[in-house]
């Protein structure tokens, strides 16, 4: 028998750890996939298929010189990419990886496949993404430069308009489900139907706010390259660079992990012995690979996309985010609520 | 006169962007597997053209023998100033001493030549060539001022037509048995 | 443990508080701002009160406090110099302190009901506030949202400053 209290590390071990291996290997599958579309080879020096280049990566952030420009605001400076990286890594602690595992030797009940089961586990999300939006205002403003600073200021508008969008597009979700714990959601969708299919609204009006959020092309209005040199992350270097880098990785990972949570049936199949709770460890970790395939599916479908679509206009976005999707999700929230109650009835 | 440009009505569909950016999508998914066009550098080169001017070096006669004169002609026509040869005499009793300079060093900076090709153009002797090297590198300024020897190297062999080594105590070239010159107008 | 992280949230929220105030530097001001609703959440947390804890910070760093350090960066508002004091602001500061010490007092020597707890485990507090804003009040917080609308008309109205 295992301690409690050290099953649980193990499990917040293993979770980061797998994420930050998937952030890495999104960063190369980013090149290799974008240097495929534009008929490219992409790298393949370090390693078979330049399989090792994160880690030639990661070295390279580890040694480069950490420019610290005189005229920065030097503790929110060396602040702002912590800030910015943290968010991504304690919200996965709701998001349910499996089921459960079934491992009689070192625990009576199973271990449940998430962190923290929390009763609001999608407000946590929300509450905390919501801060990561310090990071870049805080390096925005800190880096006291003009381009950072406009970076920094449409970030942090377009954020907020979408964490809007974001958190009405997931409420007909929790009608329906009537939980707004996570793990219940899952479970929900392994009984009756995956929520991509019964609220398909939704689920896209989520997908593109989550573009936003995650400061994606074609959303990537903070960091524009063509317009504001980098935005907020201009005058970063060095392994502080690579925490904005991580961080927006990071973010687009928990991503995929809501939209595969929330509307595609997060760890479950449609089909025995998927989708129901796991009784044995085989199918518990076959449920665990399943959410991460998802996940993955995703992360490609966000790096699809960034290599496709061009980058929206200012004005275009918000336009799209307060007169477009907000009122689409008011009216979702209104329709779904008339529905189930005429199905309940 | 002014055009006006008759906007395509477009249906609510188009107007929410959607068909297009599933369009798009799928264009770039039929990208993937296509064929690829990287060329993978270092194993393989790309392909030259003819008159590819790469770096400047120096050539060797068939018989060995470097074909510069130290006219300092390339010296003094080189734009950047890139070259700077040291001219010496040659020895009176070689026995081809009816060529009197030869260059002790020759140096060209190629970090200042900018592969104009003038001293090629302008030598008399035809001792000057632009071979097609692209890839110059070094870790230091020093490296990349290329000596006589590593000029040479780079340089090889250029079948030749010029015979001036021949001339004092050859035969007259009217004599029977003379070797045939060619590149007619230069003085021996 | 829970006496520990108690004690931790509260003097952190303490000392937040203090910087605030004391900071001269508006944007570390409201930094500190934001910290403090953290640590706030944070006793929620401590209550199982997690949806109050998860809105709190949704609501009040995540989003209020954002748009207070987006118009501070925008209008580049200059450290505070220091002032005097002026007499009528230390008299009304005192007077204001005084009587919030007073009611404090009042409240805290009354003997305490222990708070109704209720519901499933970990419940996280979502019934116990939704159930009796929409059954039992339903009417003041409609009319609150009317306020809160009307509010918001206002402000439009206001920035717009041609009106067609
Ligand atoms: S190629 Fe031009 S620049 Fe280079 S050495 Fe010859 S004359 Fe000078
Ligand atoms: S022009 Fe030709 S012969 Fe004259 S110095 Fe230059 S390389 Fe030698």
């Amino acid at each position: 028998m295992i301690p409690l209290l050290l099953i649980h590390l193990i499990k917040i071990a293993c979770v980061i750890g797998v994420m930050l291996g998937i952030v890495a290997y999104t960063v190369l599958a980013e090149r290799k996939i974008c240097a495929w579309m534009q008929d490219r080879i992409g790298p393949n020096r370090v390693g078979p298929f330049g399989l090792l280049q994160p880690v030639a990566d990661g070295l390279k952030f580890i040694f480069k010189e950490d420019v610290l420009p005189h005229h920065v605001n030097k503790v929110y400076f060396t602040l702002a990419p912590m800030i910015a990286m943290i968010p991504a890594l304690i919200t996965i602690a709701v998001v349910p990886w499996g089921s459960q595992l079934v491992i009689p030797s070192v625990s009576h009940d199973p271990i449940p496949g998430v962190i923290a089961n929390l009763n609001v586990g999608i407000l946590f999300v929300f509450a905390i993404s919501s801060l990561g939006v310090y990071g870049i205002v805080l390096a925005g403003w800190s880096s006291n430069s003009k381009y950072p600073f406009l970076g920094g200021i449409r970030s942090s508008a377009q954020m907020i308009s979408y964490e809007v969008c974001l958190g009405l597009s997931v409420v007909p979700v929790f009608m329906q489900v009537g939980s707004l714990n996570l793990m219940k959601v899952v479970e929900y969708q392994a009984q009756h139907t995956w929520l991509g299919f019964t609220q398909p609204l939704s689920c896209f009006i989520f997908l593109v706010s989550a573009f936003a959020e995650t400061n994606r092309l074609p959303f990537d209005l903070p960091e524009a390259e063509q317009e504001l040199v980098g935005g907020y992350h201009t005058e970063y270097s060095s392994m502080k660079f690579a925490m904005f880098f991580l961080g927006e990785y990071a973010a687009m990972f928990m991503a995929s992990a809501l939209m595969a949570t929330l509307f595609f049936g997060g760890w479950s199949l449609p089909f025995a012995p998927f989708n129901a709770p796991a009784q044995t460890l085989t199918v518990g970790l076959i449920h665990i690979g399943i959410f991460l395939a998802k996940v993955c599916g995703f992360l490609f479908f966000f790096i699809w996309v960034r290599w496709t679509i061009p980058r929206f206009r200012y004005d275009q976005l918000m336009t799209l985010g307060w007169k477009i999707f907000i009122p689409l999700t008011l009216l979702n929230i209104l329709i779904s609520g008339v529905v189930l109650a005429v199905i309940t009835k | 006169m002014t055009m006006q440009v008759e906007r395509p009505k477009l249906t609510i569909w188009e107007r929410t962007y959607l068909p297009q950016i599933l369009h798009g999508l799928w264009l770039t998914l039929k990208h993937i597997p296509q064929r690829k066009f990287t060329r993978q550098y270092p194993e393989e080169k790309p392909p030259l053209h003819g008159a590819y001017r790469g770096a400047p070096t120096l050539v060797k006669d068939p018989e060995g023998r470097v074909k510069c004169v130290s006219c300092q002609l390339c010296e003094f026509v080189c734009p950047p100033k890139a070259i700077r040869i040291t001219p010496r005499a040659r020895p009176e009793d070689v026995p081809d001493a009816n060529v009197e300079k030869e260059p002790e060093d020759f140096v060209i900076d190629m970090l200042r030549c900018i592969y104009c090709g003038y001293c090629e153009e302008v030598c008399p002797e035809e001792a000057i060539f632009l071979k097609q090297d692209f890839a110059i590198a070094g870790y230091t300024r020093e490296e990349l001022r290329f000596h006589k020897e590593k000029l040479l190297e780079l340089g090889g062999v250029q079948p030749d037509s010029i015979w001036k080594w021949k001339f004092k105590g050859a035969p007259p070239l009217d004599a029977p048995g003379a070797p045939k010159r060619e590149g007619a107008g230069r003085k021996g | 443990m829970y006496d520990i992280l108690f004690w931790f949230f509260s003097i952190a929220m303490l000392v937040c508080g203090l910087l605030v105030i004391a900071n001269r530097n508006p944007v570390a001001s409201a930094l500190f701002l934001v910290l403090l609703f953290v640590f706030l959440a944070g006793l929620f947390v401590l209550l199982e009160a997690f949806f109050i804890a998860a809105i709190q910070v949704l609501v009040y760093a995540g989003a209020i406090m954002v748009l207070f350090l987006f118009v501070i960066m925008l209008l580049d508002i200059k450290a505070s110099e220091r002032r005097k004091f002026r007499a009528l602001g230390v008299v009304g500061g005192i007077a204001v302190a005084v009587a919030f010490v007073w009611e404090l007092v009042i409240i805290l020597t009354r003997p305490l009901k222990p708070l109704a707890t209720g519901g499933d485990e970990l419940s996280g507090g979502l019934e116990q506030v939704v159930k009796p804003l929409f059954a039992n009040y339903m009417l003041p917080f409609e009319v609150t949202a009317l306020l809160l609308l009307v509010a918001m008309i206002g402000v439009v109205l206001l920035s717009k400053r041609e009106l067609k």
